[in-house]
């Protein structure tokens, strides 16, 4: 963990006010951060050595304010260590930067958040539906959007 | 004076190499490609949606249908990621056995891609000899889950059951006799002339591009990044096999093929320590709480019975927390994201499907190629649609 | 004599309607019962059984293939061109067919007095003993082979589809590439047997060593060179980029159904029939053989339509770029040389 203890030192002195919180559970560091310094803290990380970006996601905690959380699963080849950036998206503002000026691999991968999650990410560019079709409505991961699609009975379960 | 416009052609959704449901808008100058737009989606099922109202063992089935032609690699990266977040050991049994599944799986998907990299190219008889053998494979599949593609095989905390009598055996006649049959592939294609013309120079992607594409598993190995999950990250027990990592020098779509065979060789070498060092024991961790009762107690006792319903209703509660999980599967890093509330259902499982991403880098891999070149980079891309799309 | 019609003896009719139809009902049966072989060949080549329900080994398939083709809805898409998309399948199959018409399958025969040559288009001429075929029989071969390529062009074009278009310029551009090598390495055969004649051709070559092909080592290149060039024209494996179909569905038939595309299909074994006859002719001896004529000649035949399927159960498929430069920049100027060879061995070893 000897990358990742120093890129947490970093990011600590280096963005003290925009790092949130860095969290370790089961052995993987977590460091949440603010919105507005996502592209400048990964490409400070990238220069660290996590040159690969595996992973772009978002998570819905509907009910919480900042609703969105994205998150940025990065990883470091050289070292072989993994690192898990955070960044919270509120509803009312629900855009974020785009990570494609630093990795290629985020273009697809922000196209899906944006359709399925519906966070906009500026400075994309091409940013489109990629699994729904163009003209879909809603964004089917969020929390309030019916299991069974748009005006249906919400799904009760079976046995659950 | 005579003006030229580029020629659009709807390759897709139904044609026969795109491996699926995929649809590529491609621009043509003549046979030139200007311009890919691919357009995904047609397999979408919601699975990260319906996971998240179902509990932890309902969604494995789930994961059975990501990747459907390397099921238990699905399987076991869902069951780590889920194990991690609850902390739990699983018995050595369980573990050996995954990763004999799992080598074998890496077989059975290698085996579907060559023969349709080969029969996309031309090569017909790849084809043929290379589903002779993933029947094999199947057999087992079917022997061991009764399944032969949607297996199920895999629980949180160890296996479904043990495996039946005879397993050893067809193991054994698989390390046996797949050498010679990939001789035999390779006869056919490695020295080919016509072969090698078609795949070196072709879709190269260098390991800078690869790597910022987000290319994971043979097609960056293929580029020259050394890298592979199950060295470098170890999981299920993968440290205590000795195995090469293969990697290529010209970032092209023979280095990828020689990459794969070389990988196909080392998975048997694996699937044979690890058969040696199968031994009798547990199949299931010891936490009653996330692991099912043997099936004699549920038939037999009222307590058992009990305690299989629980969890088959229930699910069992996960501690409140995020995991990630990535395993080195056929087509690259197949990555898991968990979220818990601490419920028995997921808050958010996010499944980082490889071929997904791979996928991704097929415009800058083809770009002013031919259309003969776009069948191949797609065929060495080896995408699963039922991944892409989930 | 007897009877005579417009000068002619009424022989010369009834054995020509004879040798017509033989050969006719020959090549419909051949190339019938090759998509059998083809698919039972490659069948056991792949580990799989081939066709074996429809009759003992499945041998009725190709007539139950025929009926089933025959009794699917014709289908003309919209926006084709109707004219040139219904006469296209014509422009394919018939010049496949009556390229026969110069081949010799044997040498001449007596029947009833009368000295009958075994090839269609040609004529015993009792007084100077020479069997009278057209002088130009080469030439008329290479002519229906390019004929054969307007079928696939006009197919492509009539279609109004996409990869049909894609399908049909690939195969005019391979074909013109690749006749103009085929056309080179029949120089060849010319320098060595000073006729066009193709029964003189054959007639040469008695004997194995007397074989073109065994004659000397630019003729073996030559042969081996044809032969290739050939599989090109016809669109087989490694060349069969027009209907490549994991990069074009079918290419050029991608839009034809029922009988229209069974004469393409046709016209594609015909080909092969045509030009392994035509190979066979130029290069392996024609007739001549340790059998009686006609059964050496069909027997050569038979084998290089084996070879065919044999390379199509090994080889992958090149890519246009590739196929035009091994045409262009590796056939065209070998056959080149190799006449120039040619020519020297001949001057030095008449």
């Amino acid at each position: 963990m000897a990358l990742n203890d120093r890129a947490v030192q970093e990011l600590k002195e280096k963005f003290a006010p925009a790092v949130l919180e860095v969290k370790e559970f089961r052995g993987e560091t977590t460091v949440t951060i603010r919105k507005e310094s996502v592209v400048e803290v990964c490409r400070h990380l990238k220069g660290l050595g996590y040159n690969l970006l595996t992973d772009v996601t978002a998570v819905d905690y509907m009910g919480r304010d900042p609703r969105f959380m994205v998150v940025y699963n990065l990883y470091s080849i050289p070292a072989k260590e993994r690192l898990r950036i955070k960044a919270p998206v509120t509803e009312a503002d629900c855009t974020i930067a785009s990570m494609t000026i630093l990795w290629n691999a985020a273009n697809w991968l922000e196209r899906e958040v944006w359709d399925l999650m519906g966070i906009g990410f500026t400075g994309h560019p091409d940013l489109r539906r990629i699994l729904m079709t163009d003209d879909w409505v809603g964004h089917p991961l969020r929390k309030d959007y019916p299991l069974q699609g748009p005006d249906r009975e919400p799904y009760k379960g079976r046995l659950s | 004076m005579a003006t030229t416009e580029t020629m659009t052609v709807n390759m897709g959704p139904q044609h026969p190499s795109t491996h699926g449901v995929l649809r590529l808008v491609i621009e043509l100058d003549g046979e030139i490609i200007r311009k890919i737009t691919p357009h995904i989606g047609y397999l979408h099922r919601g699975v990260e949606k319906i996971s998240e109202h179902r509990t932890y063992h309902q969604t494995i089935p789930l994961t059975d249908r990501l990747d459907y032609l390397a099921p238990m690699s699905n399987n076991l990266g869902y069951v780590l990621a889920v194990e991690k977040l609850l902390g739990i050991e699983v018995p050595e049994r369980a573990q050996t056995i995954r990763v004999i599944m799992a080598e074998l799986t890496r077989i059975k998907s290698h085996l579907v891609w060559i023969a349709c990299h080969a029969l996309d190219i031309g090569a017909m008889t790849v084809f043929l000899y290379a589903f002779r053998e993933r029947e094999k494979i199947m057999d087992i599949y079917e022997k061991i889950s009764g399944a032969r593609m949607t297996s199920n095989y895999f629980r949180v905390g160890g296996l479904s059951k043990e495996p039946y009598a005879g397993f050893e055996r067809d193991v054994q006649e698989i390390i046996d006799t797949f050498p010679g049959h990939f001789d035999t592939y390779e006869g056919l294609l490695t020295e080919n002339t016509i072969w090698k013309q078609r795949t070196i120079g072709n879709g190269v992607i260098s390991a800078e591009d690869a790597v910022d594409y987000g290319i994971t598993g043979p097609a960056l190995r293929g580029s020259g990044v050394d890298w592979d999950l199950r060295r470098d990250n170890p999981y299920s027990g993968y440290e205590n096999y000795a195995f090469q990592v293969p990697t290529g020098t010209n970032c092209d779509t023979y280095d990828r093929y020689k990459v794969r065979m070389v990988e196909l060789r080392e998975s048997v070498k694996i699937v044979k320590q690890a058969l040696d060092a199968l031994k009798p024991g547990p199949i299931l961790a010891d936490d009653p709480q996330v692991c099912y009762p043997p099936k004699e107690s549920v038939y037999n006792t009222i307590e058992g019975l009990i305690h299989h319903f629980k969890i088959a209703s229930e699910g069992f509660p996960v501690p409140e927390g995020e995991v990630y999980q990535g395993i080195e599967a056929p087509k690259g890093e197949l990555g898991y994201y968990l979220v818990s509330d601490g419920g028995t259902k997921p808050y958010r499982m996010r499944i980082r499907p490889p071929s997904f991403v791979n996928l991704g880098a097929i415009e800058k891999m083809a770009k002013g190629a031919m259309i003969a070149d776009l069948v191949a980079v797609i065929g060495t891309l080896d995408i699963v649609l039922g991944e892409i799309d989930r | 004599m007897g009877y005579e019609i417009l000068g002619l003896p009424l022989i010369y009719y009834i054995t020509m309607v004879a040798k017509t139809v033989a050969v006719f009902v020959f090549v419909l049966l051949t190339v019938a019962y090759a998509t059998w072989a083809e698919r039972k060949l490659i069948g056991h080549m792949q580990v799989r059984i081939g066709p074996k329900r429809v009759g003992p080994y499945g041998l009725l398939q190709p007539i139950a293939d025929g009926l089933k083709l025959f009794f699917k809805e014709e289908i003309v898409p919209a926006q084709a061109s109707r004219f040139a998309f219904l006469i296209a399948p014509l422009v394919a199959l018939v010049p496949a067919f009556i390229s026969f018409a110069v081949i010799p399958f044997g040498d001449t025969v007596t029947i009833a007095g009368y000295q009958v040559p075994l090839q269609i288009a040609s004529v015993y001429d009792g007084t100077s003993m020479r069997v009278l075929d057209i002088n130009v029989g080469v030439l008329y071969i290479l002519a229906m082979a390019s004929v054969g390529v307007y079928g696939i062009v006009l197919a492509g074009w009539a279609s109004n589809s996409k990869y049909s278009l894609l399908g049909g310029l690939r195969s005019s551009a391979q074909m013109i590439s690749y006749e103009l090598a085929a056309g080179l390495a029949i120089i060849l055969v010319f320098m060595s047997s000073e006729t066009l004649s193709l029964h003189k051709i054959v007639a040469e070559q008695a004997g194995l060593f007397g074989w073109n092909i065994f004659r000397n080592p630019f003729m073996f290149a030559g042969g081996i060179i044809f032969f290739i060039c050939s599989l090109a024209e016809i669109n087989r494996t490694p060349f069969d980029l027009p209907e490549a179909e994991t990069e074009l569905v079918s290419g050029f038939c991608t839009e034809y159904s029922s009988m229209k595309y069974a004469m393409f299909f046709m016209a594609e074994y015909a080909n092969m029939v045509t030009v392994c006859a035509v190979t066979t002719t130029l290069f392996l001896g024609g007739w001549h053989g340790p059998f009686p004529p006609v059964v050496n000649f069909v027997a050569k035949v038979y084998g290089l339509i084996f070879v065919c399927m044999w390379i199509r159960a090994t080889y992958p498929r090149y890519r246009y770029d590739q196929l035009m430069r091994l045409g262009w920049k590796v056939f065209l100027p070998a056959t080149l040389l190799l006449i120039c060879g040619n020519a020297v061995w001949l001057l030095v070893f008449p």
